[in-house]
């Protein structure tokens, strides 16, 4: 196949223990590129509505889509895509390192999972060679630990997906994590792994992938490559990755600190990238073909506890499980990374939930009771190590945050709802809302639930204007269609946005691959295809209209900024309202959210308009029509 | 005509093995790189690279006197001659003879420096650049 395609595709039935190696279908990965496109679609397509996420009806997907592996300025990504346990509805989560790239050189590239298997397994896969092996002598080990020692069993050239305890127990916002340090972290993938009792995955590969016109791709990659050499964002990305925005956030008050309590940390500089650099770094590290190196392997050091080794905190855990829960010491929030790391949960979920608590406890909602004799403060990293250990192990309040915080709300309630800072189940990132409207749309629209990298709008925020709403729905709907597209093709999108590379040299690199001549109005509407499934199947699975699934916790609209920068800004459910109707205008959807049969049909999905309609939650007809064009072009601006 | 290694500079993305597999073979395979880079994780949580080092033992032991040294001061294989019977594998210091199952000779780094080009922090340099950037105190 010269189309970037390995060529096979596994269907594993766990319950049997059945292998069975299929062409890839290629009309598929035309139609919906790979990555999140076909998980999308073959989670619509075979898992039935009222399927239990943890149960046998449910299938894990691994896709290394169309352009990992390819030559492609971090082409590393593999998506991993199943009914989400976190939110009921279609997840899907995706990492770098080496993993993707590995399953497409050893000749696949989709696994299908169906089914649970009744002993602990691992899936073995050299070449040719697929099987799955028992697991019982790994079943327990925390995640790191997992891939250490199968890396010593198995050989240190094979790539290594694996969960951790968490996973095992069902803990919702479980992660499946790689390369010691690189997690598929979103919507609860980890638990969907520990439900089938599939404690990992191991691939090795030697063949090679080829590609449509290889000689273009490379001088066209090439190019790339030496002209970012000098981009001014080439130093400090290589220097800090994702941590440099940690004391920007706080200078432009969009920083989450206390549980969203507030957008300026007073101890900001304790926490910094450049304590990062200077008292954790042990190494960079990249993923495979990536030359910005964002990843930053570090060790946490802190008298009494042993010395660890992780990668990270990047932004997002150094936000969420830094500021997020007042810590003050850089050596604590890298350590409370590995703690999560290491018991396989979502860093930015288990910063989200550990942060919830925090409050809680502040408030007196729960008590040292409640928590086998321990507090629960801000900043006291001995007190987050003891609450995860309860929630990695379901023991006493334990089992309430296992679900994530939205669950733990509602069995707390006494008003906690307000402030658990998730939307459809799922935890905020590192960015609060209320003085960055778009970003705040953003979460409340995403379709695996609250996540930034669907939509990212804190700078067009500051250049569109901080305290009006009017207007940004139709960019959320833009960068909706275009940042999801990088997790399509399996490829990380940090590239486009921090080095000025245009969407059309990425597409021209898709058709170097491919040769599929594509434009970028065309993937514009593949990803267009994708967003409206998963947004119909989300409804039919929790069978009510889309607008009820897409506020936010009323501390977006009831509580000001307090502190900072941003004091006294915030939002009010008027403007949350106002955002909402703009947002289903733009996508062509009605005012109850739900997906008009005039917008499917016009994206080819007609067979999803019956479905909707026959569940009962079709959108009803817009007067005047749908908008011929969904959503308005936006260039974001590097920082 | 050499190539530096700083060992502490890699970051194990593995541009270096894709360019040199699409130079030398026209496809996209690490596994047909003439150089590997070697990661410690967890502990201590490091790469390291390696390249050819012109020590010549690869063309000492062939059998087939396949392996020659061109005026570049590159070992060359001659790919007519070899035999792919491996001999030259386990005597290289650093581990960069290598084998794969789509091809009946060995693989060894011809110094196109393709992959020094690439790099993005100096893991892997041309030693004359180097040298000059050392002189310089860079």
């Amino acid at each position: 196949m010269a189309n970037g395609l390995a060529g096979k595709t596994l269907r594993i039935d766990l319950a049997r223990g059945d292998i069975r190696s299929f062409p890839t279908d290629e009309g598929l990965y035309r139609h919906w590129h790979g990555g999140r496109g076909i998980t999308a679609k073959i989670l619509y397509d075979e898992v039935p509505r009222d399927a239990d996420p943890l149960g046998p009806e449910n299938i894990l997907i691994v896709n290394a889509g169309i352009m990992s592996g390819c030559f492609i300025p971090a082409g590393s990504k593999v998506e991993f895509g199943s009914v989400s346990p976190l939110t009921n509805g279609p997840g899907d989560s995706n990492m770098g390192g080496h993993l993707g790239p590995a399953l497409k050189f050893a000749g696949y590239d989709m696994i299908i999972f169906e089914d649970l298997s009744r002993r602990p397994v691992f899936l073995f896969v050299d070449n040719q060679t697929v099987e799955l092996r028992d697991a019982t002598k790994y079943w327990g080990m925390k995640s790191l630990d997992c891939e250490k020692k199968l890396k010593e069993d198995l050989g240190e050239d094979f790539e290594i997906a694996t969960i951790g305890p968490a996973g095992e127990n069902g803990i919702l916002f479980s992660c499946i994590t790689h390369d010691f340090g690189r997690q598929a972290g979103r919507t609860g993938q980890g638990a969907v792994m520990g439900s089938k009792k599939l404690k990992a995955i191991a691939v090795r590969g030697n063949k090679s992938i080829h590609v449509r016109n290889l000689d273009s791709l490379t001088k066209q990659v090439t190019e790339i490559i030496l002209r970012t050499k000098k981009h001014p964002n080439m130093v400090p990305w290589q220097k800090y990755g994702t941590a440099f925005f940690i004391q920007w956030s706080n200078t432009n008050a969009c920083i989450p600190a206390y549980n969203f309590q507030t957008t300026f940390y007073e101890d900001i500089d304790r926490i910094d990238g450049d304590q990062l650099v200077e008292k954790c770094l042990i190494t960079h590290k990249a993923c495979f073909g990536c030359w910005m190196n964002c990843g930053k392997y570090t060790k946490a050091v802190i008298p009494g506890k042993p010395e660890v080794h992780l990668e990270g905190p990047e932004y997002e855990t150094g936000s969420l499980c830094g500021s997020n829960l007042g810590m003050k010491d850089i050596n604590h929030v890298a350590y409370i990374n590995w703690l999560l790391d290491n018991l396989g949960m979502d860093s930015m979920s288990g910063g989200g939930v550990i942060a919830f608590a925090m409050e809680c406890f502040e408030r007196g909602l729960i008590s040292e009771a409640d928590l086998e004799g321990h507090s629960l403060k801000w900043g006291s990293v001995d007190d987050v190590e003891h609450f995860l250990d309860m929630v990695a192990h379901k023991r006493g309040i334990g089992e309430w945050f296992a679900g994530g915080s939205k669950r733990a709300a509602a069995k707390i309630g006494r008003g906690s709802e307000k402030f658990a800072m998730q939307v459809k189940g799922q935890e905020m990132s590192g960015y609060d809302g209320r003085w960055a409207p778009g970003m705040l749309l953003s979460y409340m629209t995403a379709d695996i639930g609250a996540h930034h990298n669907r939509s990212w709008t804190i700078t067009v925020d500051m250049a569109e204007g901080r305290d009006t709403v009017e207007g940004r729905a139709k960019i959320v709907v833009y960068l909706q269609h275009i940042r999801p597209l990088f997790d399509t093709w399996c490829i990380c999108r940090l590239f486009w946005g921090e080095l000025d590379i245009t969407p059309e040299e990425i597409v021209e690199s898709l058709n170097h691959i491919t040769g599929w001549g594509v434009s970028v109005a065309e993937v514009l509407r593949t990803s267009e295809m994708i967003w409206n499934l998963n947004r119909c199947h989300y409804i039919e699975r929790n069978r009510d209209n889309g607008r009820s699934f897409d506020y936010p916790p009323a501390r977006a609209w009831e509580d000001k900024i307090p502190s900072g920068p941003g004091t006294g800004k915030g939002l009010s459910l008027a403007q949350i309202d106002r955002m909402l109707d703009e947002y289903y205008a733009a996508r062509g959807w009605d005012e109850k959210g739900n997906p008009t049969r005039e917008l499917l049909e016009d994206l080819g999905l007609g067979y999803a308009a019956d479905r909707l309609a026959k569940a009962g939650f079709l959108g009803r007809s817009i007067p005047g029509g749908i908008p011929p064009v969904r959503g308005e072009k936006y260039k974001p601006k590097a920082f | 005509m050499r190539i530096k290694v700083n060992r502490d500079k890699c970051t194990g993305c593995r541009l270096c093995l894709q360019i040199c597999a699409i130079e030398h073979f026209n496809e996209i395979n690490p596994k047909k790189a003439a150089l590997r880079i070697e990661a410690k994780f967890p502990d201590p949580g490091k790469y390291r690279p390696f390249v050819c080092t012109l020590c010549g033992k690869c063309a000492e032991v062939c059998p087939e006197e396949a392996i020659s040294r061109a005026d570049s001061g590159a070992y060359i294989v001659d790919r007519d001659k070899c035999t792919n019977c491996g001999v030259c594998v386990p005597p290289c210091p650093v581990g960069v003879v290598f084998q794969h199952p789509d091809h009946d000779y060995v693989i060894i780094c011809d110094f196109c420096m393709l992959c020094t080009e690439l790099c993005n922090t100096g893991a892997i340099v041309k030693w004359e650049k180097a040298a000059s950037l050392e002189a310089k105190g860079v």
